[in-house]
Order: structure tokens, then sequence, then C-alpha cells
């Protein structure tokens, strides 16, 4: 399958955990790495252009820190231009109808932080249902989602090693080893349409 | 005349035209019936300064009529004509003939034999172009629909003269030799005759359609304004002159060309040249009316002469409110034009004395008449001020009953005032957003090219105000001032501030320190013309040179912002230049210290940002955070602290 990594981080340079996920999926044949503040400095997002991106690709990931427990705002912008109503969604609307949306984010929190009375009093997946019900209406299919938590204070090693197995899950995905539909977000059904088009 | 003479005569002329406008506008009545007061009173029955050479210097005058009625043209485009058939040729034919038969009918009873008492309806069904459309522009009132009505009305008049001029010796029991006798062609053949009219009415929509934009553009090119003003006036001089050769009405000759000349782009140029000539030429034909008046026959038949106008202005009021109801015009519109219409015209004089030189008119009769259009003429402004002042009002208090509505539109939100390299881009923008604008250029070549492109342009110096009027500027919503020059930039800025206090002023600015004077002028959109060019150009090297091409963006944006502040801070001390220097070079370390705090800091990323200080893990204590939404007020352009990206918890 062919991935489409949509990375949305407005200051780079200062991130770390995102660009060390950026490095180890980086040279993948059959995986296409947008970085969507260098392609969209001025938030003017070239709608065609993204749409037929999102066609010739079968599973899109949004890779992105987890700032204001969403995406950054050019991101969201992405979203909100690109998911036409009749083209990804609404009367006939399913054109992505059968691809997987995949969110690879990281948190400055622990995951220990991201439960019920924990600091942020919600699970990582409660607060991706936005991201979980856009995959939904636009008939595709959410999976779980890979989570970097509190990566800058991991040693080195460890940091390494979770950007590993982010490889992994994107390698898995494109050769098949990973069966996508094996890895849906917990309680996820999978939307009417998406059966249709597979 | 002796040069003295000459000199003296146009002195007292210009000096009561001065004095009475002052006078008259002061009182609100309209410069119109200023001039007429001032006429009587300079005039042989009164003061006596001058004397009877009144109806020369009034043919002299007549002039001013023709210039005004080729401006009149210039302001109809040759749809808009054709779109006011209807009213000119119903309204205005109806008009005339009923009128005509009315008055005749009234002159008959008077004892006036038939050809006479025809004459006469004929002569009076003429109202006073001249003091109608002066009258109606000074209140803005010509682009109403009264207005419109008025001026389809005056229009059919004017043309109506050349019949009624070839009419008269059919009357005329005697027919002598002065029918056609100054002109040219009255000695050939009848159907020579029409075909030289037809040659020469060809011959204006030709030249004006195809020869006249080649010569003002040569002319303009050598930038002398008096050539173009001598031009202008060799121009109008010259139809006037071939109309009266082939017997024509000199006034529609030039109106015709006006209406040929709607189109160009040199219109506004044009009208604004040739106003000042039309101004001053009806001011003195109104003062030799004015003096025209013979007292004695008022002081000898005071009882007729005033009949006489009284009923002559009922009479003509009466046909034209009628008509006016006939053609579906509302209580208020009906009354503004039958009170402007309700007068003599200036055209009754040149028919009188034709007639009387075709002895349709004895000596007392046309005497008589002289004297009761020039009263009635007199009288006009009083009534329509007498309309504004008192009927109007009456309906307006009334619900439903509005007043008349500007009719026609033309106004565009923006002017652009030199479409060079700078203005075409601004221009195509607009055009491109579907937004009108106007473009003024002074350079005529430009001009051309500009109209390939579809754009309303026009000629002339944008920092004259009666350009800037002409283009609209009074209606229109903002101003963009493109040109290279930068006096002149500043000139328009002064005029437009001026007098358009309500235009938003987009200006171009050549350097820094013609971006200070700009501000200091009060502009608040000053634009230093490579400005943009060159932030643009040093973003893009940032990410050539490997920035990720948002912090590029970003860079280039505040530094954008932060040196128009400078700009603005800098401004009231443009002519301190050591102080200019201070305040840069603060300024330079203090924009380093910001570009480079946000870039080289990863200390104060945001990922840290809601951390607790000690540097525990976040989620084990109490967040220090402050909430969400709650921004620390921020010193503009934008803080010197490091720019924070969103928070990650």
């Amino acid at each position: 399958m062919k991935l489409l990594v949509l990375h949305a981080h407005p200051r780079s340079k200062a991130s770390v955990v995102q660009r060390a996920m950026v490095r180890a999926i980086s040279g993948l044949d059959g995986v296409t790495i947008a970085d969507l503040y260098a392609e969209y400095p001025d938030f003017d997002i070239h709608v065609a252009r993204e749409q037929q991106r999102l066609l010739d690709h079968d599973v899109i990931v949004l890779q992105h820190p987890f700032y204001w427990y969403s995406s950054p705002a050019l991101l969201k912008e992405w979203l909100d231009l690109v998911l036409e109503n009749g083209w990804a969604y609404g009367p006939g609307g399913t054109r992505l109808a059968g691809r997987f949306l995949l969110s690879a984010i990281s948190t400055g929190g622990t995951q220990e932080a991201y439960r019920h009375g924990g600091r942020n009093r919600f699970e990582i997946a409660e607060l991706l249902s936005p991201f979980n019900q856009t995959a939904y209406l636009c008939s595709m299919a959410y999976l779980a989602p890979f989570v970097i938590h509190a990566g800058r204070q991991l040693p080195a090693g460890q940091l390494a090693a979770a950007a590993g197995t982010y490889r992994d899950l994107i390698v898995g995905l494109r050769d098949g080893a990973i069966d996508p539909l094996s890895r849906l977000a917990p309680g996820f059904t999978l939307p009417p349409a998406f059966s249709a088009k597979r | 005349m002796h040069p003295q003479d000459l000199l003296l005569g146009a002195f007292i002329y210009l000096a009561a035209a001065v004095i009475a406008a002052l006078l008259a506008t002061r009182l609100g009545l309209g410069s119109v019936l200023g001039y007429l007061v001032a006429g009587m009173v300079i005039g042989p029955s009164v003061l006596g300064l001058i004397g009877r050479e009144g109806a020369d210097v009034m043919h002299f005058a007549e002039f001013g009529v023709v210039v005004m009625l080729f401006l009149v043209g210039l302001e109809l485009r040759p749809a808009t004509l054709w779109a006011l058939r209807r009213p000119i040729i119903g309204l205005g034919g109806l008009q005339v003939v009923a009128t005509a038969l009315a008055l005749g009918a009234g002159a008959l009873a008077l004892g006036f034999g038939w050809q006479a008492a025809l004459t006469t309806g004929l002569i009076l069904a003429m109202s006073s172009t001249a003091i109608v459309l002066q009258s109606l522009s000074e209140r803005g009132l010509l682009k109403t629909s009264a207005g419109q009505s008025c001026f389809s009305v005056l229009l059919f008049q004017d043309i109506a003269v050349i019949p009624i001029l070839a009419l008269l010796p059919l009357l005329a029991t005697v027919n002598p030799q002065s029918a056609h006798g100054a002109t040219l062609i009255g000695d050939l053949p009848r159907w020579a005759q029409t075909l030289a009219v037809l040659a020469a009415v060809g011959a204006i929509i030709v030249a004006g359609r195809f020869l006249t934009r080649p010569l003002f553009r040569l002319v303009a090119a050598t930038g002398s304004r008096e050539v173009f003003v001598g031009l202008a006036l060799v121009m109008v001089v010259g139809i006037a002159l071939l109309m009266q050769l082939v017997g024509l009405s000199a006034a529609l000759g030039t109106f015709l060309a006006g209406v040929v000349l709607a189109d160009s782009e040199y219109r506004h140029e044009l009208e604004m040249d040739l106003d000042p000539f039309k101004g001053l030429l009806l001011a003195v034909f109104f003062i030799a009316v004015g003096a025209g008046i013979d007292f004695s026959l008022l002081l000898h038949q005071p009882l007729l002469v005033a009949g006489l106008v009284l009923g002559f202005i009922a009479l003509k009021f009466g046909i034209m409110f009628l008509l006016a109801r006939l053609f579906a015009m509302g209580g208020p519109d009906a009354c503004r034009f039958s009170f402007a219409l309700a007068q003599g015209g200036e055209f009754a004089f040149v028919l009188i004395s034709f007639a009387a030189g075709l002895g349709l008119l004895d000596p007392g009769q046309s005497g008589l008449l002289v004297a009761v259009v020039a009263l009635s003429m007199a009288a006009a402004p009083l009534l329509m001020i007498l309309d504004a002042r008192v009927i109007q009002p009456r309906f307006a208090s009334k619900p439903g009953a509005r007043g008349s509505e500007p009719i026609e539109d033309t106004g565009a939100r923006v002017i652009i005032a030199g479409h060079g390299r700078f203005g075409i881009t601004v221009g195509r923008l607009l055009q491109a957003s579907g937004i009108r604008a106007v473009v003024l250029d002074h350079d005529a070549e430009q001009i051309e090219v500009v109209r390939k492109f579809g754009f309303r342009t026009y000629y002339g110096d944008a920092s004259r105000h009666d350009l800037l009027e002409a283009a609209g500027a009074a209606e229109a919503q903002a101003l963009v001032i493109a040109i290279d020059e930068p006096e002149k930039v500043l000139q328009i800025v002064e005029t437009a501030r001026r007098h358009f206090p309500q235009l938003q002023i987009f200006a171009r600015a050549r350097d820094r320190v013609h971006a200070y004077r700009l501000i200091n002028a009060g502009v608040e959109h000053v634009y230093r013309e490579v400005f943009a060019a060159s932030v643009d150009l040093g973003k893009q090297l940032l990410v050539g040179l490997g920035m990720h091409p948002f912090e590029a963006h970003r860079a280039a944006r505040r530094f954008k912002a932060h040196d128009e502040d400078l700009l603005r801070r800098s401004a009231r001390h443009v002519d301190d230049t050591q102080r200019l220097i201070d305040i840069a070079r603060q300024e330079r370390e203090e924009l380093e210290r910001v570009l480079t705090s946000d870039a080289s800091a990863p200390g104060a990323s945001p990922d840290h940002a809601w951390q607790a200080p000690d540097g525990r893990p976040s989620d084990a204590g109490p967040a220090p955070a402050p909430p969400a939404g709650q921004a620390a007020p921020q010193p503009a352009p934008w803080p010197p602290v490091p720019w924070r990206a969103g928070a990650m918890h």
C-alpha cells in the first residue's frame, strides 16, 4: 500500500520527537512525506493538489505534536479545506472511501497523564475522537493511534527505539505485513461505504 | 470698438459677474439670478454702466450656450442618449406643440394676427437651456429623473429651433433675403443644401470618432496644458462656425460633437478645460439678458407687462405640469419639472429678431416679447427656489412621495491615479475581484495601453481636484496613488484630503523619506514601492539557505511588521537625520534579538513551557500554566519574547 504522511509542525527546528519520527521514515519507497508548514507557509492550501495526493495513496498518516489536545493549526486548516462536502463526505462524497487514517502523535505528558483522574483527565483515544469521527464520516477506517509520550524526557536510546517502532509500523502497513483491519482503533466500526469500496 | 473700451467693458462685466455671484450664492439664490439682477443694475435702465451694445454682447456670449451644450454632450454617451429617446421625442415634441398652440391661442386672443400669434407661440415654447441646466447642475439635480426630463425637453427645443427657423419664412407675407443670407450655401439648390447639412453632421461624427483621439494624444504628449485647452477651443469654435455655414444651430453641432466624444478618455480633461469658459460666457450672457430688459416699457405699461409675464408663466407651468403627469411623473418630480421649464429661453431672442426681420412681428410686439421673455428668465431662478424651499418640502413630509433619486450610478468604487507598473498590478487585482475602478494617468501612451485591457481610463493630471471629482472622488471609497513622482503623490494626497475627506488613500512611496512625508501628511496606507518585493526575495533567500519555509515566512513577516512600525515611529523625525540614525541603530539590535531569539532558544520551546519549573514531569504536580486562551498583553508589533507555537501537554 502507499502511504501519505501529512506532517505538521510549525517549529520543526525546535522539535525533537517529531524530527526523530520524520527521520525514521524518510527515504522509504511508497511513503510520501509532506511537510505542510514548508509547503504552505502562508496557509494558502492548494485544495485540488491535496485531493489528488490523497487519491494517490491508501493510508493517510497525520503526524503532528499533540498541541492543545489537537493538531497544529495548519493541519486543521488542511482538513477544513481539503475534505470538501460532496468529495470526502456528504452526498456523493465517497472519494476517500476504503482508505485508512492513522494518527501519529507526540505528547508532552506521560501516558499516565492521559487517564481519568490524571492531569489531562481524558484518555488519548477520547481526545482523538474528532479524528476518529472524521475518518468515519469520510468512509475511512481509523487505525489505533501511534503515540510517543513525553518523548523529550526519554533518553536518546529510548527515543530512537520509539522512532524505530514507528518505522516498523509504517513499513509493515506498506508491505502488507501488518493488516490494517487488525489494527483498527478500539471500538471503531467500519463505515458502510468503506466495505463497499474495498 | 476702441481697445480701451473693450477692456473697460470686460472689466465691468466680469466685476459685476464676480460680485453678483458672490452675493447670490451667499444668499442661497443661485448664481444665475445674481447675474440677471447684476445685468439689470449695470444696464442702461438703472446705472447705465453698459449701453445698448448689450445685444451684441449677448450674441457673443451665446457662445457660452454653445460650449455648454458641448459639455452636456460630453456627459451623454450615445447609449444614454438612445435610452432617452422616448422622453426627448415624446415629451419634448408634445411640449413644443402644446405650448406653441396654447400660447399662440393666447396671443390671438390679445389681438395678434394668426401668423404673429403662431410665431409668438413657437417663440415662447422655448425654455432657457442656459438657466435651467446651470441651475439644476448647481443644485446637483441634473441626474435626477426630473432633471433628465428637463434635459430631454430642452434638447428637443434646441433641435426644434432649426425647423422653426425654416418654418417662419413660410409664414411671412414678405420674403426678405435674410432667411439664409448668412450661410455660404444659401444660394445652392435645396437638395445641395440638404446634402451639405448632412455632410457637415457626418464630418463631425467621423472626425470626432477617428480624428480627435490621435490629435488629443499628440497634443497631450507635449505635456503643455494650454495647447490642450487651445485645441479644445479650436474644436468647439470650428464646429460652431461649420454649423453656421450650413445654417444649423451651433449649439446642436457642438452637442453632437460632445456626444461623439463622451466615450473618449479625454472627456474629463475637456470638461475641465472648457468649464471656466462656459461659466464666464454664460455669466456674461445672463448679464446681457438682464441689461436688455427695457424698463421704460415696464414703467409705461407695468400692469400689461406684469400680467403678460404672469399669464405666460402660469400657462407654461400648467402645460408642463399636465405633460409631466401624462408621462407618469410623481408629484414632486412633476412640480420640479414644471417650475424649472416655465420661462422663455435665449433662443427666443434669436427667433424674435429673426421674425421681426421677416416682418412677422411689428416693433411693438417684438419689444413686448423681449421684455416678457427676459422677465420670465429673471423669474426662473426665483421659481426654482420657490419649488425647492416651499413646494418640495411639502412632498418630503408625506410618506411614499419621495423626491427623485439619482438614476445613473457612474461612480466607481476605486480611483487609481497612475497606471504604470505599480498601478497596473493593483488595477488587475481589483479587476479580477470584480471591483470597478477608474484609472487616471497623464501619459497618453499609457492610457492607450490600459484601455486595451478594458479599464475605464481618463487622461489628466490627478493632482487637480476637478479631475478627481470628475472621476467620481466624491462617491468613491478609495483612492490609490500609484504615481512615480514623489512630489506629485504628496500633492494628490493634499488635494484629496482637503476635498474628499471620506476617501481612503493608499499611496505609493518612492523611498523611506517619501514614506515619512506621506505618513506625516496623514496617509495611513503607505507602501514603499520595492519594499514588499525585497522582503519576498529575502524570504526566499532564507529558504534557499536552508531555513524552513515557515520560519522564513514568519521571519519575513516579523521583519516587515517591525520595519513598518519603525517607519511610523520615525516619521515625525523626518528632518532630524541624526535622530533617525540613532533610532535605526537601536532598532537593528532589537530586531536581531527578536529574530534570533526565536530560532536559537530550544530551552524556550513550547514543549517545555508547560512543565513544572523544577523539571519534574508535567503530570507530577499541579499545572503552573495560565488558563488557555488568556494570553499576556503583547507590545506591538510582536512580543520580544520568543514566539510560541501551540503548547503540547
